[in-house]
């Protein structure tokens, strides 16, 4: 297949999923709410919405692992970066985020060791070669990144490595997309489930929510038609008012999920209530180290004073996860607040529903 | 971010792989996926192997990441193992 034809097969694709949509819509406006920050971005850059029906609509919720920690988290990391013997590993994301009054970039500026790394794997082969440190990694994203920070753990007890431990942030999805579902000032039709959450929980873990709350939940992929299938599922189900779980992503995704790496991430962590950016404390929503575990946990290790946490002033960061916002809706979106000069955690992060929306708006103005 | 990008396992010492993609090929740990064997396909985040791929599935996932790189846009197609913000 040479380039073009392959071009103009996805191009019809596109086309017949986006028609398909118009056919079979209700009349009224449906929407939905996807809850991964790969879904925002892959939206956003692909122009879909530009695409889709006007009374479809999908809207980001509280995705992005590093938007919904909450300020005093990066308070914590900042003060265990400014122990002299700590060298803190994270993903890169979280090194803009701005703290109560620094950030971890401004940290390292006055002389912090705070390590960019891809894997908690980088942040492990620190920790041997610097036996003289204490090696923190900052441990942020959902049930997709706590098993393979588990696994890290396990692997630092088997080797006996003294001198590696993690700050936990860990979330788990459910529970957020249940309050959501159930909030009094959202009125959705239904979720776009993460695929790659997925690819550990399992879509029967969306069975309760789809119950619970009577809306249909789909599992999707990434890719343009992935998304415009998941979509058109949830259309359908909509127009049919029903709320089954779905499972759109069908080649990654098991009913199960994967119980290796769940069993990698209940032996270490168990769930925990956790205060998430946005939506407040919620009930036996993030993960925290389990007894047997305790001495991995950076927040055991070290003990640090931290300030009163401060959020940054005018940011509706908050409002915008939970999906009542759009972030165009900020009075800072664009002028004081842009990717280059970031006032809030969802413009910092790539995957942040502020910074997804300025980062593709020229180009879907352009189209 | 996640990137649904299929990678087949090349070289195997448990719990390392290494993977490859159109000529990128990187370490992973494979510990998290049942049975990995040398020619399976596995998704990768955050330097894991989170899940394996029957050879059909990721051949054609590959096949449709190749045409939504063509479909001109304004990025490349994502590179796997260069991303650091990887955390979902
Ligand atoms: S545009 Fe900036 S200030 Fe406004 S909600 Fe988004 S991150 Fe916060």
């Amino acid at each position: 297949m040479n380039r073009s034809q392959a071009s103009a097969g996805l191009k019809q694709e596109i086309g017949t999923l986006t028609q398909a949509m118009d056919r079979i819509a209700p009349e009224r406006t449906v929407v939905f709410m996807e809850v991964c920050g790969t879904h925002t971005m892959s939206f956003r850059r692909n122009g879909l919405q530009e695409l889709v029906p006007e009374r479809v609509q999908l809207i980001s919720g509280p995705g992005c692992p590093v938007c919904v920690t909450p300020v005093e988290y990066v308070d914590h990391a900042i003060a265990l970066a400014q122990q002299h013997d700590v060298i803190l590993a994270t993903f890169g994301d979280l090194v803009r985020v701005p703290g109560s009054y620094t950030s971890l970039e401004q940290s390292r500026a006055d002389g912090a060791r705070v390590e960019v790394v891809y894997s908690p794997l980088d942040a492990l082969n620190l920790a041997r070669k610097h036996p003289d440190r204490q090696v923190v990694f900052l441990a942020v994203g959902f049930e997709t990144t706590a098993p393979v920070v588990a696994s890290s753990v396990i692997q630092a007890e088997r080797e006996h490595l003294e001198n590696y431990s993690a700050l936990s942030a860990h979330k788990v999805i459910p529970p957020a997309m249940l309050a959501l579902a159930q909030a009094d000032d959202l009125a959705l039709d239904g979720f776009m489930c993460p695929g790659h959450v997925s690819v550990v929980i399992g879509m029967n873990a969306y069975a309760p929510i789809a119950q619970a709350a009577n809306l249909p939940c789909v599992v999707t992929g990434f890719e343009p038609t992935d998304m415009l299938q998941g979509l058109l599922m949830l259309v359908s189900q909509a127009r049919q008012e029903t709320a089954k779980v779905e499972n759109q992503y069908l080649s990654v995704v098991r009913p199960e999920g994967n119980p290796r790496a769940r069993a990698a991430m209940d032996q270490v962590f168990e769930v925990c209530d956790s205060r998430w950016r946005g939506l407040g404390n919620m009930p036996l929503s993030g993960l925290t180290f389990r007894k047997e575990y305790a001495r991995f946990d950076a927040a055991r290790r070290f003990s640090v004073n931290l300030p009163d946490p401060v959020e940054p002033p005018g940011c509706q960061c908050g409002a915008v996860l939970r999906g009542v916002t759009q972030p165009e809706d900020c009075p800072l979106f664009g002028n004081r607040c842009t990717p280059r000069s970031p006032v809030g955690a969802c413009m910092v992060s790539s995957e942040g529903t502020c910074a997804a929306h300025f980062r593709y708006r020229s180009v879907n103005q352009a189209t | 971010m996640c990137l649904a990008v299929p990678m087949q396992i090349r070289d195997l010492e448990m719990p390392l792989a290494t993977v490859e993609v159109a000529g990128v090929s990187r370490q992973v740990n494979v510990e998290l996926v049942d049975q990995p064997k040398i020619g399976d396909y596995v998704v990768v985040h955050a330097g894991y192997a989170i899940e394996k791929l029957t050879e059909e599935e990721a051949l054609e996932t590959l096949d449709l990441l190749r045409q939504v790189a063509e479909l001109g846009d304004d990025e490349p197609p994502p590179t796997p193992g260069i991303q650091s913000g990887d955390m979902s």
